[in-house]
């Protein structure tokens, strides 16, 4: 057998997977660490709990060049401003509806779950629910009583979970600060239900698609 | 010892004797994983198939944990299978070893009834803890995952101890090291937060750091193996590539993890480092395709066991084309914007799990088969040999069509859900009932089909395999070249 040249010996990969594996993992460390205070509720990337008092838009932005979330004016939900503390416990208590309920084994979250079911990111914002007027109640009504209502033409519908009054609303509590999170533009090219105020005329109560469908 | 051919417990070591036992199971839920796979490819195509009594999120949620539980146990038990023959001496602790085994089944079995039964609970603490977590892939309730780290503690103890006793060959040792890290990692997936964010952030700790990194890395120690039981290869040779692979592996895969930071609210510096990293995990396992060819070229394939050494093959090209190049493919996140969480990523999962992980475990049935039955011939002119090869072959093409009518729905919705109609509520419906997608979903259903079809002859080849064959094992020759 010819010499064995250094690249081919087994010790020198040994040494070469011991610290390739370690220098990456030290730099996965640091980077979680910058991630956590970035992604804690309040951080720069996720607002605090208290951000479903306002009105929460997803707007273009010209210098990232993608949507984000622009929150607005007060809008409380419900029509209840809540402390920090009270928003933390509803907004918890809906995340824990989602989980018992298994949401994420139909609907995609931040684009992770099942995709049998619309991703649910911006579900607060979509021009489904009709008009901003109606929203939260229609939102409530569904959770409850999914079964009986018109999802599609192709007949896929949610199936009654059990769903309480409070659990709904704690849900929507949910929903409404998922769509507050900077994703990146995630999902892009979203058009959100129409949030301006009524003035002159009153807000349109159509709930058809954003735009039509492109060719066939 | 029986004359080749019989199946004899007396033919194994005792942990070998463990290993089938979780094999065994594996099978079991291998066929769990199928069924509701298809229950849940049936409701696609008619939404009240089931509706009300077992609704999609249920079927699908078996089906995922059925795939993580059965690739667990197939794992565990090929871990088990090589660990006598590693260290050299008789696994330590091994009762309790046994022990742990029907607990750990009796709590999958458990889990899976109150998944069937119970399905959801109410908004609270206590469905978390009782009925399921309502996270991807780690459903477990709270409960099950505490059971699942004493069950993996007992099984890392037999592993670290009969090492430590006996010898740490090249094998055992980066063994050892992986296991620490796959089980530690999925600590970090224990815990409840009303954040999304952070929620996410670990969860894909657990998921990304299991199958882009520990799992592969573990699979590289079972191909090891693998290639020195049927090829006859030089242990110096398997090893040096096991570490070469490791180095690829976590340089790549632990870094890669950032490609499931761009849309979940993390900042917009993993679009950099997640991008570059992922693209690079395909490497490692192009090496893997690499070494098993090379080697199986320069034993001019003559090998101890058919069945095991094509499924060794399979799992190598499966690694490289369903982790590698269709993870490669919407990995950066210019195109991963509009194919993330649609049929591009179902397409891309099945042929990963399949071609990275559930390829090696099946090889290993065929080893465990082939010394179960007294070392018996599995080479050329065994009898019966059809059924292995159209197990062979109706697995991976029904796998390999399932993937291929995913990746045009895939296609599909990300144009016009995604790009076009922006990811609302009418978009998805738009998308979910163009004929292309529509299509993707029937062909999809039909090589599900074969693809059961091909299960059901596997399973009949593992009971019969061999039984009317009296020949020893092929033994190796003297390598050739290397």
């Amino acid at each position: 057998m010819s010499q064995l040249q250094w690249w081919a010996s087994e010790s020198f990969w040994r040494k070469t997977a011991i610290w390739v594996t370690a220098g990456s993992f030290v730099v996965l460390i640091v980077l979680t660490l910058d991630s956590m205070s970035a992604i804690t509720a309040g951080g720069t990337r996720v607002p605090a709990y208290s951000v479903i008092n306002h009105r929460i838009d997803y707007v273009f932005d010209e210098k990232r060049n993608f949507q984000v979330p622009v929150i607005g004016v007060e809008e409380p939900l419900f029509g209840k401003t809540l402390t920090e503390a009270e928003a933390k416990a509803l907004v918890s208590r809906g995340k824990l509806t989602t989980q018992a309920k298994n949401c994420m084994n139909c609907h995609t979250l931040l684009g992770n779950g099942a995709y049998y079911a619309p991703d649910l990111t911006k579900s607060w914002l979509d021009p489904s629910w009709g008009s901003k007027e109606v929203r939260e109640q229609q939102m409530v009504d569904f959770l409850m009583n999914p079964q009986d209502r018109l999802h599609n033409g192709l007949g896929r519908r949610m199936p009654n979970l059990g769903i309480t009054g409070d659990e709904a609303r704690a849900t929507v509590a949910f929903l409404k600060w998922m769509a507050s999170i900077d994703t990146n533009g995630f999902p892009a090219n979203f058009t959100p239900i129409d949030q301006s105020d009524p003035p002159p005329a009153e807000a349109p109560a159509d709930s058809g698609s954003p735009t039509q469908q492109q060719g066939g | 010892m029986a004359m080749p051919g019989t199946l004899d417990s007396a033919n194994l070591n005792g942990g070998q004797k463990l290993a089938v036992k979780y094999f065994s199971v594996a099978v079991a839920l291998f066929g769990a994983q199928i069924v509701f796979g298809l229950l849940a490819g049936l409701q696609y195509l008619n939404p009240d198939f089931l509706y009300g009594v077992l609704d999609f999120s249920v079927n699908r949620m078996v089906h995922i944990n059925a795939m993580i539980v059965w690739l667990l146990f197939g794992f565990i038990g090929s871990s088990y299978w090589l660990l006598e023959d590693e260290a050299g001496i008789p696994v330590v602790g091994l009762k309790l070893g046994n022990l742990i085994f029907w607990v750990f089944t009796l709590a999958v079995a458990v889990v899976v009834v109150v998944y069937l039964l119970v399905q959801v609970g109410p908004g609270d603490q206590s469905s978390i803890w009782l009925i399921n977590e309502g996270r991807e892939y780690i459903e477990a309730p709270r409960w099950a995952d505490i059971g699942i780290v004493v069950c993996v503690l007992v099984f890392f103890f037999n592993v670290a101890a009969t090492f430590a006793k006996g010898r740490y060959t090249g094998i055992g040792g980066v063994l050892t090291l992986d296991l620490i890290a796959l089980f530690g990692i999925y600590l970090a997936g224990m815990f409840y937060t009303p954040n999304i964010s952070v929620d996410q952030y670990w969860w894909w700790w657990v998921i990304h750091l299991w199958v882009e990194a520990t799992w592969e890395v573990l699979v590289g120690c079972l191909m090891a193996y693998g290639l020195m039981q049927t090829l006859g290869v030089r242990r110096k040779i398997v090893e040096t590539w096991l570490y070469i692979e490791v180095a690829l592996m976590f340089g790549s895969g632990i870094l890669g993890l950032g490609h499931h930071y761009f849309w979940i609210g993390t900042p917009e510096y993993w679009f950099t480092i997640g991008g570059f990293f992922s693209a690079l995990e395909p490497i490692p396992l192009v090496a893997m395709v690499v070494h098993s060819v090379f080697d199986s070229g320069t034993h001019n394939m003559k090998n101890n066991n058919h069945p095991a050494l094509a499924w060794i093959i399979a799992h190598a090209f499966g690694n490289f084309f369903g982790a590698g190049v269709w993870g490669f493919m919407h990995t950066l996140p210019q195109i991963n914007l509009y194919t993330h969480g649609t049929q591009w990523s179902a397409s891309h999962g099945h042929f990963a799990f399949f071609g990275a992980y559930a390829t090696l475990v099946i090889a290993f049935f065929y080893l465990a088969l082939q010394k179960w039955r007294g070392n018996v011939w599995m080479s050329g002119g065994l009898a019966g040999a059809w059924k292995w090869k159209w197990a062979l072959g109706l697995l991976n093409l029904g796998m390999i069509g399932m993937v291929m009518a995913m990746l045009v729905s895939g296609y599909e919705q990300s144009q016009i859900e995604r790009a076009i109609e922006g990811s609302s509520w009418v978009g998805y419906f738009v998308a979910q009932a163009h004929p292309w997608f529509a299509q993707g979903m029937w062909w999809r259903q039909v090589f599900g089909w074969m693809f059961a079809a091909g299960f059901v002859l596997l399973v009949w080849d593992l009971l019969t395999l061999g039984r009317s064959e009296r020949r020893p094992a092929q033994v190796h020759s003297e390598p050739g070249v290397h």
